[in-house]
């Protein structure tokens, strides 16, 4: 499909008689893959490709302040709109400083392509100025990977690492090229069909399997739609909302997948895991049959794992067949993309209801309403009047409304982002949630809003992550891409805190930042050429967010000084089952229906 | 633990041992033995992977490894319907008074004299591990001074070639039509 969008510019390129440099054949090679946004940084052994670059109409090169920020942003690019993110460094530390946004682009399954320069061929292997073997240190965190030392095979190796790294399971493809490859000349032949007979990811789901599935969601009397984050890279959620409204089963989003359900639909119980809703939790472990889409059972989802949805069968559709019984046993196996398979069950679930074969989830609903009303997802207020950072982002997602995309760090505002913001669209939360990188909110806001530019972009972040990587609000200032931050500032490392209060006898062992003193958020949004707005009280809340939302010359920064002893409820405590949730601290939900 | 054979069809390319090797190490699997050459297919080497495992993660590593894009086929042989040999290369103590014995182990064994030194014959010997095993109990009282051995290969008994249609498309989307 990506060779078939690009033919156009394929024929026109392929004119051209003489000879260019290995530089110029991957800026053309880029610009063939569709390419027209870039971030990244120049270095020595890529600074023949940046001399092409400069030159190019199609493709808007960003520099960045920081690699790792390069890497984010082209995952937020990617998150935020399905195309693949590109970003670009340097050999040796440049690269290696790719090295977490990639392995965060492979837990969570980013389209990304990562280019890196490499010293030259004949220097490799002699620990050369600015060498590191890249392509072995990211082996374990890349899809697939190429170093190129041949100019010939540039256009190649580019056309291989798009398609991958956007079709079957997305991922990150790593590209290394050597200098001297970007220095010598070559003759630009971009690829008219693939070479990869070791790739052929299975797209079309087995149809025995489908109806055998759709045999066990009618028999099924308690039923849940176990949804993962696979639903939003398979641009999936439509046919996500008819397979529920025909069959009546609930519904539950894991981090990863929050969007690809409506939150306002009445079917949807929240999100399932370690900190999900006690509907969403319980509805799994006393479920007979998870219908599991996009979905991994990763163990921030299942908790203690034997103890995890006992009574229930599974049925596990995934375009990764080694997602499949990887950690929990499976009924019905289900390979294939599910843009195709939740329309071909839809129609199987059809055929059953054809034949008068219909699941009855009545008594079922009746349990789980009756949980939803007795737990629903909420917050206490400080008795101090300090300010609670759940009402701070509840607010957020009011005021900002569904269409806009929110990003996150990692911790306890990350939870309360993925609890308390209403997703009503795919594709509007971004987080890091397998690899929980902190650092990742303003980067990928920035790569965000780079890619839909005329929605409001918000990165929700706590004043530890904010630390990591707030030098890239230079770079949005400058590029003049407006995101809006919010630091939700605790003062402390808000979830490692939490832990040490519930598990480590209150003793909080360098968890304390002194953000209260150092440094100052809004002084520092100044330096940077952003709005700095500082909010220190409840009543002040929507007031400071809709300037905020007035405000789109710059980026704006608020510092939302919230109480520091607020805790993310409910929880499962890692390790333990998932039956032993905690609404809030010390209260185990009663689950009452049929035990 | 139970003893598995891998056959491993990949493309020849740079890297592409490395990728499975550390494959195998992050998902906790000890390698027993790994053999890499050629085949009959250019531009196709395979590999002979013996692993100690579970049934289940077996399994796994399987799937993680056809995710490989360099990797195009993998089989599990059958360890009674297969073929599987071993060369071995052993430097044994042998002086006037014992070299006579250690050349009659070294016929009833079908093995073979490579080089003779006055204090030491080195054997070449071909065979299945067992085999090997045996050998190395019977020569262990001459002293063994040196040994190194190939790590193993294996092939299917019978006409059918693994390789068949292994560098045709669509191959590795067995699923679709099973």
């Amino acid at each position: 499909m990506l060779l078939h969008t690009n033919e156009r510019i394929y024929e026109k390129k392929a004119v051209m008689s003489e000879q260019i440099t290995g530089a110029q054949s991957l800026v053309l090679s880029l610009e063939a893959a569709g390419v027209t946004d870039v971030f990244g940084i120049p270095g020595g052994a890529i600074l023949p490709l940046y001399d092409p670059l400069m030159d190019s109409k199609q493709i808007r090169h960003i520099l960045v302040r920081h690699e790792q920020g390069a890497g984010h942003a082209a995952e937020g690019y990617a998150a935020a709109s399905g195309r693949v993110g590109v970003c670009m460094a340097t050999s040796g530390p440049g690269a290696t400083n790719l090295v977490t946004p990639i392995a965060d682009a492979h837990m969570d399954s980013v389209p990304m392509v990562a280019i890196t320069g490499q010293v030259a061929s004949s220097s490799i292997g002699t620990d050369a100025f600015q060498e590191a073997d890249i392509r072995g240190i990211t082996m374990p965190i890349t899809k697939h990977s190429f170093l190129v030392t041949n100019p010939d095979e540039i256009p190649r190796a580019i056309a291989e690492a798009f398609h991958i790294a956007s079709t079957g399971r997305p991922g990150p493809v790593l590209v290394d090229v050597s200098k001297d490859a970007l220095q010598a000349l070559t003759d630009f032949n971009w690829p008219t069909s693939m070479d990869l007979p070791g790739y052929h990811p299975v797209t079309r789901p087995h149809a025995k399997q489908v109806r055998e599935a759709a045999r066990l969601i009618v028999e099924s009397r308690q039923p849940v739609l176990y949804v993962g984050g696979g639903v939003i890279r398979a641009n999936a959620s439509a046919a996500l909302l008819r397979l529920a409204e025909i069959t009546g089963i609930p519904v539950v989003t894991t981090l990863m997948a929050r969007g690809a359900f409506p939150d306002s639909h009445k079917q949807h119980l929240g999100m399932p895991g370690m900190h999900g809703s006690v509907a969403a939790v319980g509805a799994l472990q006393k479920s007979d049959l998870l219908i599991t889409l996009g979905a991994r059972f990763d163990d921030r989802v299942t908790g203690k794992l034997s103890s995890f949805a006992p009574n229930a069968q599974i049925i596990h559709a995934d375009i990764d067949p080694a997602e499949i019984g990887k950690n929990r046993y499976v009924d019905v196996p289900i390979v294939g993309d599910l843009a195709e398979i939740i329309p071909d069950l839809i129609a199987a679930v059809e055929a059953e209801n054809a034949l008068n074969n219909r699941g009855d989830y009545e008594g079922w609903w009746s349990q789980l309403d009756h949980i939803l009303q007795t737990y629903p997802v909420g917050y206490d207020f400080p008795t101090d009047g300090s300010l609670s950072p759940q009402f701070v982002i509840e607010r957020l997602g009011i005021i900002s409304g569904e269409n806009s995309v929110f990003t996150s760090g990692v911790g306890q505002h990350q939870m309360w982002a993925a609890q308390y913001i209403k997703y009503n669209k795919p594709n509007t939360w971004l987080n890091s949630g397998g690899l929980g990188t902190m650092g990742y909110a303003v980067p990928a806001a920035m790569g965000a809003k780079v890619a839909v530019p005329d929605k409001t972009v918000w990165a929700i972040d706590g004043d530890g992550c904010f630390q990591m990587t707030n030098q890239e609000l230079a770079t949005c200032t400058i590029n003049d891409i407006p995101i809006k931050v919010a630091v939700i500032n605790n003062n402390s490392l808000g979830m490692v805190r939490q832990w040490q209060t519930l598990f480590y006898n209150e003793r909080y062992s360098h968890t304390n930042l002194h953000t209260d003193r150092i440094p100052d958020f809004v002084k520092l949004a100044d330096a940077y050429g952003c709005h700095g707005l500082r909010c220190e009280s409840q009543d002040q809340v929507d007031a400071t967010i809709e300037k905020a939302m007035s405000l789109n010359d710059a980026p704006v920064v608020i510092d939302f000084v919230v109480h520091k002893d607020a805790m993310v409820w409910p929880m499962v405590a890692a390790g333990s089952s998932n039956d032993e949730i905690q609404y809030a601290r010390s209260i185990a939900p009663e689950w009452g229906g049929d035990e | 633990m139970s003893r598995h054979t891998l056959s491993v069809l990949v493309q020849d390319q740079p890297g592409v041992l490395a990728r499975v090797a550390s494959l195998f190490s992050r998902r906790g699997f000890n390698i027993e033995s790994l053999a890499v050459g050629p085949t009959e297919v250019p531009d196709v080497s395979r590999m002979t992977i013996v692993v100690n495992v579970e049934g289940a993660p077996l399994e796994q590593v399987t799937k993680q490894l056809n995710k490989l894009i360099n990797v195009l086929k993998i089989v599990e042989l059958d360890p009674t319907a297969g073929v599987s040999r071993e060369i071995m290369l052993v430097k044994v103590k042998a002086d006037a008074d014992t070299r006579s014995r250690v050349i009659e182990v070294v016929q009833l064994f079908k093995a073979k004299v490579v080089d003779v030194a006055p204090e030491a014959l080195t054997i070449e010997i071909t065979g299945n591990p067992e085999k090997l095993t045996d050998f190395l109990k019977v020569m262990e009282p001459f002293g063994i001074k040196e040994l190194v051995k190939s790590g193993m290969v294996a092939i299917g008994r019978g006409s059918r070639s693994i390789s068949d249609r292994s560098t045709r498309p669509a191959d590795k989307s067995g699923e679709r039509t099973a």
